[in-house]
């Protein structure tokens, strides 16, 4: 057992409803998150769990409900807040920048940091430059810590996919946030990768002190590494507690399985 | 990995290469060949300024910017009547120092022209479809055409850069008669390739680089990790602005600040399906590649075609880009250098 330092609620999430039209993507849905803790959200698909990790960084906006984070209230704040507040994420569709190298990628998830104004960036006057370099040194700690050194210069469009997902990891970890959401993070990994990424999101938790909200499809990786697990079932939470309860919750085994009425 | 079909492609470039070497071959005189294509290469450096505007926009926002020959002509009009009026305003000394002051100023307005545009036009629309954009950015030509004259006047104004026209005959020892070369030209040529090379590196080694760049990938990703889109958007049309500000000022001392510098923005068009919508490379070697041919093809196949079938005259300069254009746009629709777009299914 990985000793466990879990502090007070950071992110409180209080009667969220949202619909699109008259779909209700998720009703009354409350749970909190705590500070340092791995807190995982599964439910079979189209339960809501990309649209709960939406709603927490901004990209939709529930009708009904209210986020508190870190002790403030936050309505209709949109993602670049989210993200200048500590708040991180990658995606279930990867949306790395092609194009670019991974070195690149991971540094725009530094951009945050950087204070510099485009003026004295691009005169490449002292302080831009000085500033360029230390951010530079963060950067390649978190390629040598996610162990994608080799591929520094690669674009990103031409590596492995399972490469691509932990450039996608590294580009979110860049901006140090203190919550950081994992929208099915090892989808499509083979077991090895699966492995590699389960070890990477638990040393992030354990060296950063990182706040880790994760959706995750496979049971078995869930159970694994999360404190505690939410259940979501066609937009409503059925379930919510530490892995051991919520395996043997009965309204949890009824949706996954599926129970004859 | 499928093959390239690069076939078609490559026959058009030894097309290409042939119509260019053909008047050496048929005897024309070295010295004026050369003479021809240093003018074409000049006039080419100017095609690329204006190109560049374009893809700027269109790497950062997907808007192709029809507005971009009317930003040249609005910044260069700004730029000729407040270095006309600065002496009598504070008293700075006519020539040089004023067109330096106004400059600055004019910089200064292109950058307040981005943000309105972006406050007033970009942000009401977006996500929305990307005609409408267009057909925005086309309502903005008209009134930068118009309000432009409303507020600098409408006659054909002139900027000094001090330089003088006459032009500078070099290489004599070498070929009879030397090469004739406008100086006007070769300053032109230094400040578009300093211009370039600057952006490049402030594309490439800058944080608010990376961003644009970030943003030209994948906007909606880049907001999410907290790359701000509207201050991003005002940054490629202030760069744009400012490239529109370069090329109105060495356009307008060649040729006077007059409506049909608005005109220009045609002829970049040709250049950047040359070069490729997204690429900065392609548009400058787009521009050159047009330059050059339009100049040879005007000077040497130009009396070909005039005896052999008894035409009235050239001309060939007008339609020459758009004819290559569209040649490229059969063979290689991305361009030379753009991103060649692969959906999977």
């Amino acid at each position: 057992m990985r000793p466990r330092n879990i502090g007070d609620v950071i992110l409180d999430v209080k009667n969220i409803s949202l619909s699109f039209g008259g779909v209700k993507a998720l009703q009354n849905i409350s749970f909190d998150v705590k500070e340092h803790e791995v807190r995982a959200i599964i439910g079979p698909n189209g339960a809501g769990k990309s649209s709960m990790l939406n709603c927490i960084n901004g990209v939709y906006h529930p009708q009904e409900g209210e986020i508190v984070y870190q002790g403030e209230v936050r309505r209709d704040m949109d993602t670049h807040h989210a993200a200048e507040s500590g708040i991180g994420r990658t995606f279930q569709n990867l949306a790395l920048f092609k194009g670019m190298s991974v070195l690149d990628n991971i540094m725009t998830g530094r951009n945050l940091k950087m204070k510099t104004g485009i003026l004295a960036q691009a005169l490449h006057l002292g302080p831009a430059r000085a500033e360029e370099l230390r951010e530079r040194e963060f950067v390649e700690h978190v390629i040598d810590f996610l162990e994608i050194q080799a591929y520094r210069k690669t674009p990103v469009g031409r590596m492995p996919y399972g490469l691509q997902k932990r450039v996608d990891l590294g580009r979110a970890l860049a901006a140090q946030p203190k919550v950081l959401l994992l929208d099915e993070p090892m989808a499509g990994m083979n077991m090895e990768e699966k492995q590699d990424m389960c070890r990477f999101v638990l040393d992030i938790n354990d060296e950063f002190g990182t706040t880790i909200v994760l959706i995750e499809h496979d049971m078995g990786v869930v159970m694994d590494i999360s404190d505690r697990v939410v259940v979501l079932d066609y937009g409503r939470k059925i379930g919510d507690g530490t892995p051991e309860v919520v395996r043997n919750d009965p309204e949890v085994i009824k949706a996954y399985l599926g129970v004859g009425h | 990995m499928a093959t390239k079909k690069n076939g078609p492609v490559i026959a058009l470039g030894v097309v290409l290469g042939i119509g260019f070497v053909a008047p050496l071959l048929a005897g024309q005189p070295l010295g004026f060949f050369l003479e021809v294509t240093l003018g074409g290469l000049m006039a080419g450096v100017l095609y690329s300024l204006v190109a560049l505007g374009f893809v700027l926009i269109f790497k950062a926002s997907g808007v192709f910017n029809f507005a971009q020959g009317a930003m040249v002509l609005f910044a260069a009009l700004a730029l000729a009547r407040l270095a006309e009026w600065l002496p009598g305003w504070v008293g700075i000394p006519a020539g040089l120092p004023a067109l330096a002051l106004a400059f600055v100023l004019a910089t200064g307005i292109m950058i307040v022209l981005a943000m309105l545009i972006e406050r007033i036009v970009l942000r009401p629309l977006v996500a929305q479809d990307p005609v409408a954009l267009l057909m925005a950015t086309l309502g903005v030509t008209f009134f930068l055409d118009g309000f432009g004259q409303t507020i600098w006047g409408s006659d054909v104004y002139k900027i000094d850069m001090g330089i003088s026209k006459d032009p500078t005959i070099i290489l004599e020892s070498m070929f009879q008669g030397g090469i004739l070369i406008s100086k006007e030209d070769l300053v032109a040529t230094v400040i578009a390739a300093v211009l370039v090379l600057g952006l490049a590196i402030f594309f490439q080694k800058t944080a608010t680089g990376r961003a644009l760049r970030a943003v030209a990938d994948d906007h909606q990703a880049a907001q999410s990790i907290g790359i701000p889109l509207n201050r991003i958007w005002v940054i490629v049309w202030a760069v744009a602005g400012f490239v529109a500000l370069v090329a109105g000022m060495v356009w307008g001392a060649k040729l006077g600040v007059q409506f049909s510098l608005a005109q220009l923005a045609l002829k970049a068009l040709p250049v950047v399906i040359l070069g490729g919508f997204t690429s900065i490379p392609g548009a400058i070697l787009g521009g050159l590649i047009i330059g050059v041919g339009e100049k040879i093809s005007e000077v040497f196949l130009g009396p070909v075609l005039i005896k052999a079938f008894d035409l009235a005259g050239g001309g060939i300069e007008n339609w020459f880009a758009y004819v290559l254009a569209l040649l490229f746009l059969m063979v290689r629709p991305e361009g030379l250098f753009g991103e060649k777009h692969i959906d999977r299914v």
